[in-house]
């Protein structure tokens, strides 16, 4: 049962590693992007299932209540996400500069043309 | 410390940052520029009051917002960070003084005040780093200076610029995710992201493989940011497709603040808690490091565009730093922090040089410099200072460096000895492409007529020629900056058990 408790980790691992392999792997300039916001992605759920306790509730200051769950790794998050839309949005930014300039959002293309 | 002293770790940080908005309204010609400069020189001006006020082992705490420290965050500034500081502001400064022409000839006037924003962005993010003693803060500071470093290195009229960027964003991005992971998994061990309460808490962890495990995230994540060998394939084309301003900016100082980070958070978390992990450092990073010194200046001897040629000499130099650090000893940390300073003094004055070819030649490649020394006498005088300095010839800042590492290496016996050999080829091959450079200048045949080509104009000159002089004067005048990294070093090792 270790195996199924580790569970949240195991998603973890599996979605970072599909992001990972579509930005090293995609050639497409957009699909690697893609592949970013997944790894991202898997980091934030990293962060967000670590903030639970079992039996918590929701952290609001209440009577009779006395075990919260942890609110601080859902804060941190919520700025990593703000990066990681910056970073996206940047990025599609560049790729649309690519795409004037070349013509093309496919990597092995681009490289072709840089070669002429 | 009392009044405004005690709030120069938040100024550090928020001047620029807040100058940032101001700046991008700024639309009339010219004062943009000279917005962002004030901006600059006043950041500047913060790091020296700082490094004049931690000379005597004092550090700087503050607390954002008066809350308790690991509770609240913490900014803290110690000898290692004010001389980062130093480098940061200090290289900002420079290229934008010198940088006019480069920036004027790269972007449009109406865009200017939007570059100069995204630049004052990056000087905020560049030495929030530093200042910040919070994890996830740096986290949020490196993800501020990487995205408006993008943004002004996309800035250069290359079109090769943007696959450059590209590929610089997507390695970035997962360095910095790695980072972020690791951070993660020792607040999941943990529960804090106060660097020096992280310290303390470890020790009660009793299961150390999360830790180890963050401990290779944070490593790699971070060897990525900083292009150490072999990671630093995003940094070439960076380096030699963005306006020649941002490239004397960016290679005087950003890779150097990752590989600070680097250094700070292994010695600080992870040297003191986990047992072998000095054995693990050395034998994981110094390989690394004698594989960039050789193979990158080895790429370095062949290559036609100077801006390439010494985007592969940083590699090799970061290649020093980390082989200095790798030796775990008081000398050996002494030599990488002197040499983070004098790096950044001998690149940022090579790439001010360059940026001052740059003002009437047509291209960046030897063929195209071909006896422009001729009309360009003190470009090319101000060059061959910064070029004696990147080989470490006595009377520079390159050889304090030198002579720290090789001082280090010698107390490693056999192996120390190799080093050494790696060390003086290196030097040699350093020699070898400086040369091909003074030699394309001073005496090739010029490929195309030359009347046309002039002496760069005055203000750039004089900021060239302060950059090099600055290498002469650190070479023969070591105190502050050897002071600076030898008790850089010894903080350091304080951490190790």
């Amino acid at each position: 049962m270790e195996l199924l408790g580790l569970a949240y980790y195991w998603v973890f691992a599996i979605v970072l590693m599909i992001g990972f392999y579509a930005v090293i792997a995609k050639p497409n300039l957009i699909k690697k992007l893609i592949g970013l916001s997944i790894f991202q992605a898997a980091v934030f759920l990293l962060y967000i299932t670590m903030g639970k306790v079992e039996g918590g509730t929701a952290p609001i200051f209440q009577d009779g209540i006395s075990l919260y769950s942890n609110p601080l790794p859902q804060v941190l998050i919520l700025t990593a996400i703000v990066v990681g839309i910056s970073t996206t949005a940047l990025g599609l930014g560049i790729v649309v500069r690519i795409k004037e300039e070349y013509g093309s959002i496919e990597e092995d293309e681009i490289q072709e043309r840089d070669r002429q | 410390m009392s009044g405004l002293a005690h709030h120069l770790p938040a100024l550090q940080v928020i001047v620029p940052m807040l100058s940032a908005p101001l700046v991008m309204l700024l639309k009339p010609r010219g004062l943009a520029r000279a917005a962002a400069t004030a901006a600059s020189l006043f950041a500047f001006a913060i790091a020296i009051a700082m490094t004049m006020g931690v000379l005597d082992g004092s550090t700087y705490s503050y607390r954002m917002g008066s809350w308790p420290a690991p509770y609240g965050i913490e900014l803290a500034v110690d000898r290692f960070s004010a001389l980062l500081l130093l480098i940061v502001t200090g290289a900002s400064t420079f290229a934008l003084l010198a940088g006019r022409h480069s920036v004027d000839a790269d972007i449009d006037d109406s865009r200017q005040p939007l570059f100069y924003a995204a630049w004052l962005l990056a000087l905020a993010g560049l030495s929030g780093i530093p200042v910040a003693a919070d994890a996830f803060n740096i986290f949020v500071f490196m993800e501020i200076s990487s995205l408006a470093s993008y943004v002004i290195i996309a800035g250069g009229s290359d079109r090769r610029a943007l696959p450059a960027v590209f590929k610089y964003l997507i390695m970035g991005t997962i360095g910095a995710t790695f980072y972020l992971i690791g951070i993660g998994l020792i607040y999941l061990m943990t529960g804090t992201l106060n660097l020096a309460d992280m310290e303390l808490r470890i020790h009660e962890v009793g299961d150390q493989k999360p830790i180890l495990v963050a401990a290779g995230f944070i490593t790699i994540g971070l060897a990525l940011k900083a292009a150490v060998f072999p990671l630093h394939v995003w940094l070439p084309n960076s380096y030699t497709y963005a306006p020649n301003a941002v490239t004397v900016f960016l290679a005087a100082c950003s890779t150097k603040v990752s590989l600070y980070l680097l250094l700070r958070f292994d010695f600080f978390v992870f040297q003191g808690n986990l047992a072998g992990h000095d054995i693990q450092f050395a034998y994981f990073l110094m390989p690394l490091a004698v594989l960039a010194i050789l193979i990158a200046s080895g790429v370095a001897l062949f290559e036609q565009n100077i801006k390439r040629l010494l985007a592969y000499s940083s590699i090799a130099q970061i290649g020093y730093i980390l082989l200095g650090a790798s030796f775990v000893t008081v000398t050996g940390l002494t030599a990488s922090a002197v040499h983070l300073f004098n790096h950044a003094l001998a690149k940022g004055a090579l790439f001010l040089a360059v940026g001052c070819l740059a003002t009437s030649c047509m291209g960046m490649r030897l063929s195209d410099l071909g006896g422009v020394a001729k009309r360009m006498p003190w470009t090319a005088a101000a060059f061959i200072v910064a070029g004696f300095s990147l080989i470490g010839i006595p009377g520079t800042v390159g050889f304090i460096s030198k002579w720290y590492l090789i001082t280090a290496a010698l107390e490693h016996g056999s192996l120390g000895m190799a080093l050494v050999a790696v060390l003086v080829i290196s030097s040699l091959m350093a020699v070898v492409y400086v040369w091909r450079i003074v030699e394309a200048i001073y005496f090739a045949d010029p490929a195309s007529d030359l009347s046309a080509v002039k002496e760069a104009p005055l203000v750039m000159l004089a900021v060239t020629w302060a950059a090099a002089l600055a290498n002469l004067y650190f070479g023969l005048v070591p105190e502050v900056p050897v002071t600076l990294a030898s008790s850089a070093a010894e903080t350091l090792l304080e951490h190790l058990p």
